[in-house]
């Protein structure tokens, strides 16, 4: 079936983590805090989830332009 | 637990687009979908990480997490069992040596596997019990969350339960067993993405490993092996090595559809071999994710000053809602609306395995075989589609009379219990006994399920109140410390029996297939496999002894 998934999960967890981290960047020091130990855990997961869905996409981009050449 | 959680649009825009992306990648894969081994069977081409990472993702339903977490609380470390010994053995075992029979002999589904080794009779018993099987079990589930949903966010029962059964049935019905096994995949990364700012905070939170094992107190909770024993509540370590690590473990991942299922779509024999080994190595850390919540949840009961509290459900904890009551306490909207889609996830990924695995059964084995053989491939397509609908349909009832009748569902699952212990024992001397015959099978298969039946009609775990728990015979012969190590040894005797009275019929009756027709089917009669990979680390073989050594690691670390 020619459905890359890579392609979809990287997709995917990039957009999330680009809202979250923006979302936790103008969220800092917000009192919703408090309950994650004081830890942004947005901003933290978002560049965790850029990153993750990036190394997915680079591989997915590069075995399309390969196809296609 | 009050309905307290606190969603802001963010958290409403993630559950969103990861709807968006489950459908459209059913979308995607809709041209694909022109005849119905493209759509049962993903036309045998996916690649072995696609369908090893579904093969645990279909097993990493909603129940299994929320399960798991539970036991983690109850049971403490020794839930591990369920993983190191109750499964990575068992998955060794299919892809060293079953896989090359299920997908070596074109077989498109367990019972077909049957029906070729053995006769129609055989086939019949297993794909019916399946069938009816996976259909409860995805209703179940599908109560199971809809109820979550509605106790945690306030959501309309009815409304959660539609939309969610509707979202499963829309991607599986447009792209079939590929769709669901392409979205296993991103559900698979999503589950994990999702319960690890929990896992991460709480053990930050309880002071790391140390601190939690110190905090829980009661040490014991935090071996997997060292209080091990007949008093122990997982039971003594004949349970669990031989009960839960051999017969029920093979009998579960070495024979259920809806897993092996995911290897026979993979693209080639080695795909296919490598399969449950790829599963297998997330398969050994899952407990971190899963359990541990559970044994942190204990720990923050006894820190005075976390203020966090476990709802109570009778007169003790309800541990079903440690995952719900941890996502609460611990995370801000925005990981929060994370968390809940990974729970969503969870509960998609199991439910389209059990909706795939219902429509392949159901229309090759049931549909085919008794009902209209012989019509066209595009008939069979149309039907396997049908099924999906009938099959999401049936489920959303099922959801129903889970609600209303508690009991029912308790007795069947039951009943299903008795039907899988023997299981195994049917398929181990059917692929290496060129001597079992057909009536052999389905005789000590079916006496292997009574057996069961009787076990436990003469047995009881300890305080126990009604009969659905056991000892309906009237005499209690044995009371066991709990309910599992009860289904334990229930399994090693619905087992042994099987097995021995297997045997004995096939060497009271004549063989009814030739050496020729089990060609393929039966380990001494089958061409010795020789695997095209060159690198020796993607070889099974060697794959199976690194994993080997990582579960006994992990194991020996734990003790």
């Amino acid at each position: 079936m020619g459905l890359d998934i890579k392609f979809p999960i990287g997709l995917m967890f990039t957009i999330f983590g680009i809202m979250l981290t923006i979302f936790g960047f103008f969220t800092t020091g917000n009192e919703m805090y408090v309950r994650s130990l004081s830890i942004n855990i947005n901003l933290w997961s978002g560049i965790f989830m850029v990153l993750f869905g990036v190394s997915m996409l680079i591989p997915a981009i590069m075995q399309r332009k390969k196809k296609n050449v | 637990m009050n309905a307290s959680f606190a969603l802001s649009w963010l958290d409403y825009a993630i559950m969103l687009i990861y709807f968006v992306f489950v459908l459209g990648i059913g979308w995607a894969l809709k041209k694909y979908m022109k005849d119905a081994s493209a759509f049962l069977e993903a036309g045998r081409s996916l690649p072995a990480w696609v369908t090893g990472l579904a093969f645990i993702s279909a097993n990493l339903g909603a129940l299994e997490v929320i399960g798991m977490a539970a036991s983690g609380a109850k049971y403490g470390l020794a839930t591990v069992h369920f993983y190191w010994i109750g499964a990575i053995p068992a998955m060794i075992f299919l892809a060293i040596f079953m896989m090359p029979f299920y997908y070596g002999s074109k077989a498109r589904s367990v019972p077909e596997y049957l029906k070729l080794r053995f006769d129609e009779k055989t086939r019949g018993l297993n794909a019916v019990s399946f069938a009816i099987m996976t259909i409860f079990a995805s209703g179940i589930s599908m109560y199971a969350l809809a109820l979550l949903l509605e106790n945690l966010l306030g959501w309309n029962f009815h409304l959660s339960l539609i939309i969610s059964a509707v979202i499963v049935l829309v991607y599986t019905y447009l792209g079939g067993l590929s769709s669901a096994i392409y979205n296993e995949v991103l559900q698979f990364f999503l589950i994990v993405i999702g319960f690890l700012p929990l896992v991460i905070l709480g053990l930050i939170h309880v002071g790391g490993w140390e601190g939690m094992v110190a905090n829980m107190n009661s040490p014991e909770l935090a071996h997997s092996w060292k209080h091990i024993g007949p008093q122990h509540e997982m039971g003594s370590w004949m349970g669990i090595v031989f009960g839960l690590g051999f017969v029920l473990s093979f009998g579960y991942w070495c024979t259920n559809f809806l897993v092996v299922q995911r290897a026979m779509a993979a693209g080639s024999m080695s795909a296919a071999r490598k399969t449950p080994l790829i599963g297998a190595i997330p398969k050994m850390f899952i407990p971190f994710l899963v359990i541990v919540p559970g044994m942190i949840a204990i720990a923050l009961l006894n820190m005075a000053d976390s203020g966090y509290a476990l709802p109570l459900k009778g007169n003790s904890y309800d541990y079903d809602l440690v995952i719900p009551s941890l996502l609460q306490y611990y995370l801000p909207t925005g990981v929060l609306g994370l968390g809940l889609t990974a729970l969503m996830a969870s509960f998609m990924s199991g439910m389209a395995g059990n909706v795939t695995a219902f429509n392949t059964v159901f229309t090759y084995d049931i549909y085919q075989s008794y009902i209209k053989p012989n019509k066209s491939d595009k008939h069979y397509l149309r039907v396997g589609q049908i099924t999906t609908i009938v099959g999401v349909g049936v489920s959303i009832l099922t959801a129903y009379v889970a609600a209303m009748f508690n009991n029912v569902m308790d007795f069947l699952q039951l009943i299903f219990a008795f039907i899988n212990a023997p299981l195994f024992a049917t398929f181990v001397l059917g692929m290496f006994a060129k001597r079992t015959t057909g009536h052999g099978a389905f005789w000590g298969l079916l006496s292997g399920i009574l057996s069961a039946a009787l076990v436990h009609g003469f047995t009881q775990p300890a305080g126990a109140t009604s009969l659905i728990k056991g000892g309906w015979m009237g005499t209690t012969l044995k009371t066991f410390p709990s309910e599992m190590a009860q289904n334990f040894n229930i399994a090693i005797v619905a087992f042994s029996v099987a097995l021995v009275l297997t045997f004995v019929i096939s060497l009271a009756t004549k063989r009814t297939k030739t050496d020729e027709e089990l060609k393929g089917l039966v380990y001494s009669l089958t061409p010795k496999y020789v695997d095209e990979e060159k690198v020796w680390y993607k070889k099974p073989v060697a794959l199976s002894v690194i994993i080997g050594a990582i579960a006994i690691a992990l194991s020996i670390i734990f003790w």
